[in-house]
């Protein structure tokens, strides 16, 4: 009995140090990245949601909240920055290559963005959603922060965003794929273009983990998506908002 | 390495200036990464010793930090996995709007690149 009370009183003292929540993060997510490998970088086997998962029923098991787990992995979100920063210097190695297809990677950009954002509103009105839930969903394909910021200023809720925006990140990564095989496109900056334009960060991380080519495009096309949103969606919500 | 994570952060740090400056919408290391993407473009052909082995560091570092992407994003997705009441009945009806529209945007996207693409050769 005294060993389980000395074993209680450790946990006690772990679980409200950051330290635990870190090492738990870096855990369960190299395990996601092990599945990912041994799987042979299946799309469905996705490391970030393998690892969300494994995290999220530690915490609902233990009845922990998520302000104390993120006291901890707040170290980790905070580098999302930095990296972000970071992905200028693939950009920066394929800069040649991007100049010479300049004219169609706006084309693309152009219709990809136009099509992200009306789709979701006619498939919203036709599923009726709820005005709020609808405005909140329209930047769903910008990076997160870009997505909560245009989704505040036309009177979304933001943190709902957040919650739209990571989904579809998660989606776009885990079953883009297959429908990019289904029409046997072959073109790898295509492919990394379409993902990371639809699926933001987490496409983007899923096209660098497969070919460097497709990852510069897919981080090109986030950086380019992220404010062709924040153009786009506003334009729309005056000129629908005018009617 | 230090010296361009100093480099990286830095230039996170202008971009936040400059968005709160200008009142952007545009998160601060969006604004970063173009900044540091100019930078880096207009150093191309530069003959400055120091300069082409900071150069290599940043590129270097920023490599490495790049291929732990993935992993940032756990933070952010516990918190989606926790607070997944807020859509309450709307759920099932969202996942499915998320699902056609981000599918399809992707193909979309990547078919009219390639077809452009091979069109134009």
């Amino acid at each position: 009995m005294l060993e389980k009370d000395k074993l209680y009183s450790i946990w006690v003292y772990l679980q409200a140090e950051p330290l635990f929540w870190l090492t738990l993060t870096i855990g369960s997510y190299l395990i996601g990245d092990y599945c990912y490998k041994r799987s042979k970088l299946f799309p469905l086997v996705n490391p970030v949601m393998i690892s969300i998962f494994i995290v999220s029923i530690i915490l609902l098991k233990l009845n922990i909240s998520y302000e104390r787990y993120f006291d901890g992995a707040k170290f980790i979100h905070f580098m999302l920055g930095p990296v972000t920063v970071a992905l200028a210097i693939p950009i920066y190695k394929q800069f040649s290559l991007i100049k010479k297809e300049a004219k169609i990677i706006f084309i693309s950009l152009i219709l990809g963005s136009l099509f992200a954002i009306t789709s979701t509103f006619l498939l919203c009105k036709f599923f009726s959603i709820d005005e709020k839930v609808l405005l909140s969903m329209l930047p769903k394909s910008a990076t997160a922060p870009i997505a909560m910021g245009i989704s505040d200023l036309i009177g979304g809720i933001p943190s709902l965003t957040a919650i739209v925006t990571i989904l579809t990140g998660i989606i776009g990564a885990s079953f883009g794929t297959f429908a990019l095989d289904f029409l046997k496109l072959k073109d790898m900056s295509a492919r990394g273009f379409g993902l990371g334009l639809a699926s933001h960060g987490i496409g983007t991380a899923r096209a660098m983990s497969r070919n460097r080519t497709a990852g510069v495009f897919a981080a090109l096309a986030l950086g380019l998506n992220g404010i062709a949103t924040a153009i786009i969606v506003p334009l729309l919500f005056k000129l629908f908002s005018f009617f | 390495m230090l010296r361009a994570i100093f480099i990286i952060f830095f230039f996170q740090l202008i971009g936040e200036a400059i968005k709160k400056l200008f009142q952007l919408y545009i998160p601060g290391p969006v604004i970063g990464l173009v900044l540091l993407l100019l930078t880096l473009i207009f150093l191309k052909k530069t003959n400055n010793k120091n300069i082409i082995s900071l150069k290599k560091d940043v590129i270097d570092t920023g490599n490495h930090m790049l291929t732990y992407l993935s992993l940032l994003f756990v933070p952010i997705g516990v918190g989606v996995v926790m607070h997944l009441t807020y859509l309450q009945n709307n759920f099932f009806r969202v996942l499915i709007i998320i699902f056609i529209t981000t599918v399809s945007t992707i193909a979309l996207t990547a078919f009219t690149m390639e077809k452009l693409k091979t069109k134009i050769k």
